[in-house]
């Protein structure tokens, strides 16, 4: 039975995937695409020997960033860089799709493609809506705060955006209430890593343009991710019921 | 609310339940972490692009 809920979630994590590649490739990645022609200068992010594949993604830079170590591979422009980020959506897709499905095994919730819906929904907003308050969606080259901070905000926001939702959906009572609010609210009081100057070489027409694409992309992503998940854990629910019955 | 909607259907008999939630929650958050979080430049390269369409910190 193990064995048979795991595959469930993994079918929808590959459906998702497929489908946030899609969707990704409507707005998403050209927008990525045309960022990294304003992209220059050496990346001065907060960890060493980031180089970002320049060999392979010409960047229109004309190799502005090659200099101080030897480039690490990266997939050719084209097919082959299409092919990895298709390979990374599917992989997040099952990401995504185990870590739901943990949360709705652990919860013992009437499953169904509706209810799948509900937790998709509650997927972006602690995977996607409460970091993104923090840390807006990024393009190459525009700046932004010391990486290994942001990764670690970004993991306690996600941690608490879901404890709080948590409390709010399975616990009764004010003071469950409160301590939810604060949880979900606690690491913005706090405040995510911010850059020191704002200044990038980024259109702000297109970073906005990006901020609106990712949202709607994500959104659908988790959408698709919920139902269909609920839809494969509820078919997998009957067939268990009706051997049992047999 | 929705904790009101106890499952006829359980998914998994008890004993089961949790290991298997376990083992989803830490093989999911792993495969996460390679895909959207590793500092490995071969992995950061290869994931580029879902790691700013999913709005992962990526530089």
């Amino acid at each position: 039975m193990l064995i048979r809920v795991l595959l469930a979630a993994i079918f929808a994590g590959v459906i998702a995937g497929a489908f946030a590649s899609a969707a990704q490739s409507y707005r998403v990645i050209p927008l990525i695409l045309q960022a990294e022609t304003y992209e220059t200068g050496g990346h001065s992010h907060g960890f060493e020997g980031h180089s970002h594949g320049d060999a392979g993604h010409a960047h229109g830079s004309e190799g502005a960033e090659v200099g101080e170590e030897a480039e690490a591979w990266g997939p050719g422009d084209g097919f082959e860089r299409t092919f990895y980020s298709v390979i990374s959506n599917l992989l997040v897709g099952v990401a995504f799709s185990m870590i739901l499905t943990a949360g709705i095994l652990i919860a013992r919730q009437k499953i169904s493609f509706k209810s799948g819906l509900v937790w998709g929904v509650c997927g972006f907003v602690v995977f996607v809506l409460a970091p993104n308050l923090g840390l807006p969606p990024e393009l190459p080259g525009m700046v932004a705060g010391d990486l290994q901070a942001r990764q670690w905000w970004w993991l306690a926001t996600v941690i608490c955006t879901a404890g709080g939702l948590w409390l709010f959906a399975f616990k009764s009572g004010i003071g469950w209430m409160v301590a939810g609010l604060v949880l979900i609210v606690a690491p913005h009081i706090y405040g995510a890593p911010q850059p020191d100057t704002i200044e990038s070489a980024v259109p702000a027409n297109l970073a906005a343009e990006f901020a609106t694409a990712t949202m709607v992309a994500s959104a659908l992503f988790w959408l698709v991710l919920g139902g269909s998940l609920g839809w494969l854990l509820a078919r997998q629910a009957q067939q268990q019921s009706e051997t049992e019955q047999a | 609310m929705l904790a009101t909607n106890r499952s006829d259907l359980t998914l998994l008999e008890t004993g089961k339940l949790v290991p298997t939630a376990i083992f989803a929650a830490l093989f999911g958050s792993m495969l996460l972490y390679f895909v959207a979080f590793a500092h490995s430049d071969i992995l950061h390269n290869a994931a580029h692009d879902v790691r700013h369409a999913i709005v992962a910190p990526c530089h």
